[in-house]
This record gives C-alpha cells, structure tokens and sequence, in this order.
C-alpha cells in the first residue's frame, strides 16, 4: 500500500490537479446542451492531458532542452525531457485541426436544424421519426 | 454563463495561462504552439462558428446529478491510476531513463540543432510529422466539404440572413 507521506503528497499534487481540470472538461461535455460550450469543454479536457504530459517531463533543477548555439555542450547541465514535448507539439496541431472539424459540424447541423442545442435536435428528430412512422408505419408493416 | 462570446474569450485566456505553465515547465516549444493555436487560431475558429450560428444559450434544465456522478467515479479512477506514479521532478523517473539520454548524446553530431526538441520532431521522429499534416489536410478537407455548399444554400433558402463564411482551414 502506497504511503501518505508530504513528499508523495505534494509529489503527485500536479497530477491530482491536472485530472481536477480534465475532469472539469469532462463535465462540460456531458453536462452543457450547447455544442460550442461541448467543443470548449473538450479543448479543456485536451489541455489538462497536454499539462500532464509535459509535468512527467520536468526534471527538479533542470532547464529548456535547447544548446547552446556553439554546441560546447555542458555535460553537467540537466534538461527537461524533450520527448513529451515533442509529442504533445503533434498532439496541439492534431487537437486544432478536429477542433475545427467539430466547429464546421456544429455550423451544419444549425444549417439543418436551425439550432445548436443538443436539447432541440433531440426534439426536432423526435417529431420527424413519429412523423415518419405515423405516414409510413402501415406500409412498413408495423401496427397501424 | 448565456453569452457563447464570453465562453470563446474565457477559453482563449486559459489557453495563454497554459501556455505560462508550460513556460515555467520548460517545454517552450510546446508554449508558444499552445499560445499561436490555442489562443490564437481556436479561439478566432470560434468566434467564426458563432458568427456562423448563435450568440447566446438557451437555459438548460436537467439535473446535473449524473454527469457529476461520471465524472467524479472517472477522476477517482485516474487519480488511483496516478498513485504509482513517480513524484513530480524526479530526475530517476522511467521516463527519463529510456530513450530521452540516447536522444540528447546523439542529436548533437546526428542533426547539429541545438534544439533538441525540433531535432526529433523534425528527423527522429519525422513520420509522425508526416502523418500530423496528413491529418490536419484531411480536416482541412472535411471542413472545406462541410461548408462549400453553406453560402449557396443559404442565399437559396432565406436572402436576408448574413452570407459571411469562414476558410476554415487550420
């Protein structure tokens, strides 16, 4: 069993802390009916996982892991872990470029349901399935 | 909060204090992407989407019990899995023990960049690169599909609503 020491504590703050805010992301995309508050929601969830990479990557004293520009590098110098920066860069691009898939679907479901809120659409399909069935239930061979 | 211009502001303001946290992180890289993409270019796809939709939320009225409920056994899940976790700093941590030392001995008469981070990105790492602009072209694609028919449906359908588009292109 893991002990609760003040160092495990204040240790393991920045991962408590990031999940604090991933879940808050969380909550915003289960919770908010309106699918722009949905798309920033997950924009929060995406940063929270971007600061706890980058956290894991942090060396206690260390700094940039950038050269100097004459590369007379210092072989007692410590520097951050450059591999989860270099993933997360990926990960920024890629998190904008559905982000804004998303945006371009919300802009054509309001096309198309003349609305943004998940509410309304829920009850405009309604309409249109009981609609539908009551026009072609009897052809489809359902009752009625 | 009703007014969706608020929500896209406030968003791009966390956006920037993420990227000061990054900063004191030491991933600079990541910081300034987080700064010009995050803050910059998100928030004006935003602001584009609402010009494009609406400007306002209605009320919703729901109890919030059992998103709360989710999110609340998820985070205790993820806080759990994080008890295994090395401390926060801990030069003896896993993750710096693999491959990250054969990155920094190697990079500097492999590449010659004095940033190591652009020398993975760009030379070790190179295929996943590839694949990000295979991805962002992609969704630069469906987004152009999504709305290159918008301006003309609209002027078909009802004349006096607002015909402004957005290249959304990222």
């Amino acid at each position: 069993m893991t002990e609760f020491t003040l160092s495990f504590i204040v240790g393991h703050m920045n991962y408590w802390l990031f999940t604090l805010l991933m879940m808050t992301g969380l909550y915003i995309v289960v919770d908010k009916g309106n699918l722009v508050k949905k798309i920033v929601g997950l924009n929060m969830f995406q940063t929270a996982v971007f600061m706890l990479y980058i956290s894991m990557g942090k060396v206690t004293g260390g700094t940039a892991p950038i050269f100097p520009t004459d590369m007379n590098i210092d072989p007692e110098a410590v520097y951050s872990n450059p591999l989860p920066h270099v993933l997360i860069l990926t990960a920024i691009v890629v998190g904008i470029a559905t982000t804004s898939l998303g945006l371009a679907l919300i802009v054509r479901i309001r096309e198309e349901y003349h609305t943004i809120e998940e509410a309304l659409i829920q009850k405009i399909e309604l309409e249109k399935a009981t609609r539908e069935i009551r026009e072609f239930g009897e052809t489809m061979g359902g009752p009625e | 909060m009703r007014s969706l211009f608020a929500v896209a502001m406030l968003s791009g303001a966390f956006s920037l204090l993420s990227a000061l946290l990054f900063v004191t992180l030491d991933a600079v890289d990541v910081a300034f992407t987080e700064a010009a993409v995050g803050a910059g270019i998100s928030t004006v796809l935003m602001l584009g989407t609402m010009a494009l939709t609406a400007r306002f939320e209605r009320h919703a009225s729901h109890s919030p019990a059992l998103p709360l409920f989710v999110v609340t056994l998820t985070g205790a899940a993820i806080i759990y899995g994080t008890l295994d976790m090395p401390n926060f700093g801990d030069p003896a941590a896993p993750v710096h023990q693999h491959v990250a030392p054969e990155y920094f001995e190697r990079s500097p008469h492999e590449i010659g960049v004095p940033n190591v981070v652009t020398g993975i990105l760009a030379s070790y790492r190179g295929y996943d690169t590839m694949g990000e602009t295979a991805v962002v072209f992609s969704a630069g694609v469906g987004v152009m599909l999504l709305l290159s028919g918008l301006r003309r449906r609209k002027r078909k359908g009802d004349p006096d609503e607002d015909t402004q588009n957005k290249g959304g292109k990222a």
